[in-house]
């Protein structure tokens, strides 16, 4: 501790705590909220390098061999590491960063009212561990070889054998820099978890935890509970490179495709990990923005359960044409079309939120809307590749390049913008700017659109994924397709200078913006009965909040109000 | 931190925040393991001339090695007991005589290690080496944690502090132990 | 056929019919739901005096509007799934007796191709091996035995619907019959490394009588009848050419 700071406490009289220095306020802290905006800040930085890899291989897609600007000249080594490492990127260290451990630390605790996570110094391990293996992650992409160019997915014999993806170093540091992610987020999970469980404020019942929670809760339980084999996998892989072990080697006795086994066993979970705090962050917003309780909260959870369950069992559906046995198809196609039931039902639960609400189109309640909207596309698309008839075309085809752009980029970039939007005045004590909100509101969505809607198009004409040259293949190469990818790269480029208004808006409210008081929405959840930000301890230590009733009682009849907190007596 | 969270004191779950926290762990290990052990079985019963290569192990070595296991785990349970009656410097001790057991485990295992590697049998020996080195090594690095965190435990028992952690700290030496329960006959008996 | 990709094997209507019948079954339920949200966001937006109502989600005639469409999706979601496995049964899961093979390698970064040569028998001294191009006569059911020499590839024929995955290690078997004439891609769509992007070949399908014409051209006439047992991996690198 410097001098100063000393000083300053002593002057302060007899202050429990001596005000920390800037590094030990910022990069030491155990204080949740503080590691959530590491993780937060994190992930946005990922998705603009994520974002900028886009960028680059949509460029060299829609006219190849070009000199991208701020990039130059596009060899096919470098778009298969520009494509793989986006696609880790976007997944690992944006989504599940931003949605699931940024949101998930800033609000279990403030949503459950306690003063922070059960385990605050496990949960700053969890941030360094991240941020450690972010740093491998990004250092791969430089070292000797370039870095790993074989698809996130990882297959091996390619990934594991370096005399095939002449990538050796950088395919190691990719294995490994996954699983220290994975690791971050065991950490995180259990803390999740065990605060969700068992630090809740008194008063306060399973049913009458906001869906937010329970969602990210449900997610980290999937998590915990898929990613075991990966990790052992990834251990295996790792070994196959630099020990000359040979468990995915045929020739040695092994097998390529227990890889993909355990990487999908873990892979279609995943995807609903990332989901359900997007759609969490949708509950939250829409209630308070129509006004509405949640139409059947129960029910929404019994589906959230039912998906997750389900999701454990149709993880072969990656794998129909892979060569496993033809008769377990049959078995994942059931369960992967019947996973649409307990998600049509979350869907149209949400929609009834709706019915008989007052419904403001405030900025974050346009980009909750917007999920919704968007999500189905994505959503009603994978009932197409479920079907595994159907698959046996659409399988790395462009089509499944749309169905997964339209989940995820709802999730990881609409709900995520929505989620901030909403709670940026609790993080920061500021509101952001509604004009400048809308504006990139629009000039985000329309875009995003028509980047993704000519993919499904050329899907169903057979354009197949990770290929950096479609001139090179006669029927691919015709000019009316060559179009839909310029429409696409066109619309990319429109979209990404569209966010620099959303960072600066982000930026300058930060310090600048209008003042906004505790509870500017007029929410009923537990973080907004603190103050904007919240101090360190979230509330005085006498005045923790004891909980009353659940989370969405707006226009509760009889009332003055329209909304009545959870903390509020009577 | 001087001040202590209040969450962590907090139990609306009427269980101990720190046994939640150990069971979940265990979940996600359990699938750790689950998921060598699986991929495991189902190359061994693909492959029937893995039988002649896991004929090379040291069944005794290994037998003794679960008895040392089962016995550590003993002491633990021991511990426990101690430590629910307030009495940390017994509960230390036993503690100490669980490190012990993962000691003598762990040099049991080098000897066997050493023996079969100067035989020729490698992690890169063949599928049935490479499932052998990868499970016990796993399993083994697990070991060297839970002997870590109790030490770290026994500290603080000695002193009479942090007396729940002892309980946490066993559930997680038991569950190591049955581990081991499943790999000695996957490993060393199936032959 | 599925926009403008053309259809040309037994099997590649079955597959745009499914893929036609799920457009319908997810259609109607994407736009009605769309077509509801859209509308109850209309319906309900903020007005004036107008406060929102107190709905639990327990109320029949509300729940309703939930559970009816509900069931009718559990009903879609079977028609589909009885579909879509009837599909799959025809093109991976039965095998018509074949009236010519031909073996498929894969490797980085080319595919290349056995014909069976004159006798109509793989694996004797007649075969006919070719890079990136795969004769095929129209109208006749081949078997193909798919392989791969280093990493996974996966054979895809656009116009036939059909792809598999080829796995260092093992023969996959499987099959196709062209319905028309002509001549169209081969893609490799499984990632295999840095010439992914360039592994292609074309696969020519020719009536009949062209096909015995190509055949009758390329294939080296060994003593007739005399079979020879060799070493397939052997004559297929041999046959290679980069
Ligand atoms: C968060 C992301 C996310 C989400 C939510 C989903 C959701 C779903 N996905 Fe998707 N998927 C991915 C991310 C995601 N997916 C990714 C990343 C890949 C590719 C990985 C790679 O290879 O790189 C992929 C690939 C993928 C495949 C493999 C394709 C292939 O490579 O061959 C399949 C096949 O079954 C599939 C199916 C589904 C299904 C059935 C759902 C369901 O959960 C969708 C359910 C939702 C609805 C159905 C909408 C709501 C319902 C209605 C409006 C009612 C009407 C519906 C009916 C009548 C059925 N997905
Ligand atoms: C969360 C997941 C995610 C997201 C958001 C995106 C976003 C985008 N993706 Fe990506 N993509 C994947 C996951 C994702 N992708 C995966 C898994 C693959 C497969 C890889 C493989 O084959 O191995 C893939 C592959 C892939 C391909 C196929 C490449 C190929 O097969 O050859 C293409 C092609 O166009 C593409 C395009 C894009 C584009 C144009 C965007 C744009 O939407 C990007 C726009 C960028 C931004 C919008 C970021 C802006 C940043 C900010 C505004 C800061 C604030 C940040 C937050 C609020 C989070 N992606
Ligand atoms: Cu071969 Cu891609
Ligand atoms: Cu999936």
């Amino acid at each position: 501790m410097t001098d100063h700071a000393h000083a300053e406490a002593h002057g302060a009289g007899h202050a429990p705590h001596a005000e920390p220095n800037w590094f030990l306020k910022y990069f030491w802290s155990t204080d949740h909220k503080i590691i959530a905006l590491q993780y937060m800040f994190t992930g946005m930085l990922m998705a603009l390098i994520g974002g900028f890899m886009a960028y680059v291989f949509r460029m060299q897609i829609a006219y190849p061999g070009m000199n991208v600007p701020f990039f130059g000249h596009v060899s096919p080594d470098a778009y298969n590491a520009l494509i793989t490492n986006h696609g880790s990127i976007m997944i690992f260290w944006v989504a599940m960063p931003v949605l699931l451990a940024g949101f998930g630390n800033f609000l279990i605790p403030l949503m459950c009212g306690c003063d922070d996570m059960v385990f605050p110094r496990l949960n700053r391990l969890s941030y360094q561990v991240f941020l450690l293996s972010a740093i491998i992650l990004l250092a791969s992409l430089f070292v000797p070889g370039g870095g790993f160019g074989g698809a996130w997915t990882a297959y091996p014999p390619l990934s594991s054998t370096a005399k095939y993806n002449l990538t050796p170093m950088g395919s190691s540091m990719w294995v490994l820099a996954v699983a220290l992610e994975f690791a971050a987020f065991l950490m995180g999970g259990i803390n999740f978890i065990v605060t969700a469980m068992n630090a809740r404020a008194p008063g306060m019942k399973a049913f009458d935890v906001p869906l937010v929670v329970w969602m990210i809760v449900v997610a980290s339980l999937l998590f915990m509970a898929s990613v075991g084999p990966l990790i052992a996998g990834a251990v295996m892989l790792l070994m196959d490179q630099n020990l000359g072990t040979g468990f995915y080697n045929p020739d040695r006795g092994g097998d390529p495709i227990l890889w993909q086994h355990l990487f999908w066993f873990f892979g279609h979970p995943e995807v609903y990990v990332v989901l359900l705090p997007a759609m969490g962050i949708v509950a939250e917003i829409m209630t308070v923005f129509a006004r509405k309780k949640m139409f059947a909260y129960k029910t929404v959870i019994y589906t959230v359960i039912a998906t997750g369950v389900l999701s454990f069992f149709v993880w072969a559906h990656h794998q129909f044409v892979a060569g496993i046995d033809p008769r377990m198809a049959n078995v994942f196609t059931v369960t992967t079309v019947l996973i649409s039931i307990p998600i049509a039902e979350m869907c149209f639960l949400y929609i009834a939120t709706l019915y008989g609400g007052s419904i403001r189109f405030t900025t974050p309640m346009l980009w909750a809307l917007a999920f919704m909207a968007e999500f189905l596309i994505g959503g009603v698309t994978g009932i197409y590749l479920g079907a595994s008839g159907a698959d046996i075309f659409f399988h790395d085809t462009y089509f499944v390049v749309a169905h997964f752009h339209y989940t995820f980029y709802p999730i990881a970039i609409i709900g995520t913008i929505a989620g901030l939007t909403f709670w940026f005045p609790k993080m920061f004590g500021r509101y952001m700017n509604e004009t400048w909100g809308k504006i990139h509101f629009w000039g985000t969505i329309i875009p995003f659109n028509f980047i993704f809607i000519p993919m499904f198009w050329l899907g169903l004409s057979g354009e197949h994924r990770r290929i950096y040259d479609y001139t090179n293949f006669p029927d691919l190469a015709v000019p009316w397709m060559q179009q839909l990818r310029i429409v696409s790269t066109v619309s990319l480029v429109v979209m990404l200078l569209f966010q620099f208004i959303f960072i600066w808006n982000f930026i300058y409210s930060m310090w600048k913006g209008k003042r906004a008081g505790n509870n500017p929405w007029n929410a009923n959840t537990l973080e907004w009965t603190t103050t904007s930000p919240p101090p360190h301890g979230n509330w005085p230590v006498a005045d923790m909040p004891i909980v009353y009733r659940g989370p969405y009682e707006y226009a509760a009849p009889g009332r003055e109000t329209d909304f009545w907190p959870q903390n509020e007596k009577g | 931190m001087s001040t202590k969270t209040i969450a962590t004191q907090r139990a609306s779950m009427n269980i101990p925040t720190g046994r939640l926290a150990v069971w979940w762990l265990l979940m996600s290990e359990i699938v750790i393991f689950g998921g060598v052990l699986v991929s495991y079985l189902m190359h061994r019963l693909a492959h029937k001339e893995w039988a002649e290569q896991a004929a090379y192990t040291n069944t005794w070595a290994g037998a003794f090695n679960t008895f040392v296991l089962l016995t550590s785990s003993l002491s633990a349970v021991l511990a426990h007991q101690a430590a629910s009656r307030g009495n940390g410097k017994r509960a230390a001790n036993l503690l100490y005589l669980t490190v012990l057991g993962g000691l003598v485990f762990l040099t049991v295992k080098a000897f066997e290690w050493t023996h079969e590697i100067q035989e020729g049998f490698t992690i890169q020996s063949g599928g049935f080496w490479s499932y052998y080195y990868t499970a016990a090594g796993v399993h083994a690095v697990h070991v060297i944690a839970g002997m870590l965190v109790m030490l770290w435990v026994a500290n603080s028992a000695k002193k009479n502090e942090d007396l729940h952690r002892v309980e946490n700290v066993g559930i997680y030496w038991h569950f190591v132990d049955i581990v081991w329960i499943f790999l000695f006959p996957l490993l060393y008996i199936a032959k | 056929m599925i926009l403008s990709l053309p259809s040309l094997s037994t099997f590649s209507g079955d597959i745009d019919g499914l893929v036609t019948l799920v457009s319908w079954l997810v259609g109607v339920w994407f736009f009605a739901t769309q077509i509801m949200f859209f509308w109850l966001l209309w319906r309900f937006r903020a007005r004036d005096g107008v406060k929102s109502q107190y709905i639990t989600g327990k109320e029949p005639h509300l729940k309703r509007w939930i559970n009816i469409p509900h069931t009718l999706i559990l009903v879609c979601d079977v028609v589909i799934i009885i579909a879509a496995v009837r599909v799959w049964m025809k093109v991976k899961q039965t095998l018509p007796p074949p009236d010519d093979t031909i073996r498929v390698v894969g490797q980085q970064w080319t595919w290349t191709f056995q014909h069976s040569g004159t006798d109509g028998v793989l694996d004797t001294s007649d075969d006919v091996w070719t890079s990136d191009t795969l004769h095929v006569a129209e109208g006749k059911t081949y078997h193909f035995l798919l392989e791969s020499k280093d990493v996974l590839h996966s054979f895809f024929v656009p116009v036939f619907r059909l792809k598999q995955d080829a796995i260092p290690g093992r023969t996959i078997t499987g099959w196709f019959k062209a319905t028309k004439t002509g001549e169209y891609d081969i893609l490799c769509a499984e990632i295999c490394g840095i010439g992914h992007g360039i592994m292609g070949g074309r696969i020519k399908i020719e009536s009949p009588e062209q096909h015995v014409a190509w055949v009758q051209q390329h294939s080296v006439v060994a003593d007739a009848g005399a079979t020879m047992p060799s070493d397939s991996s052997a004559a297929v690198s041999a046959g290679a050419t980069h």
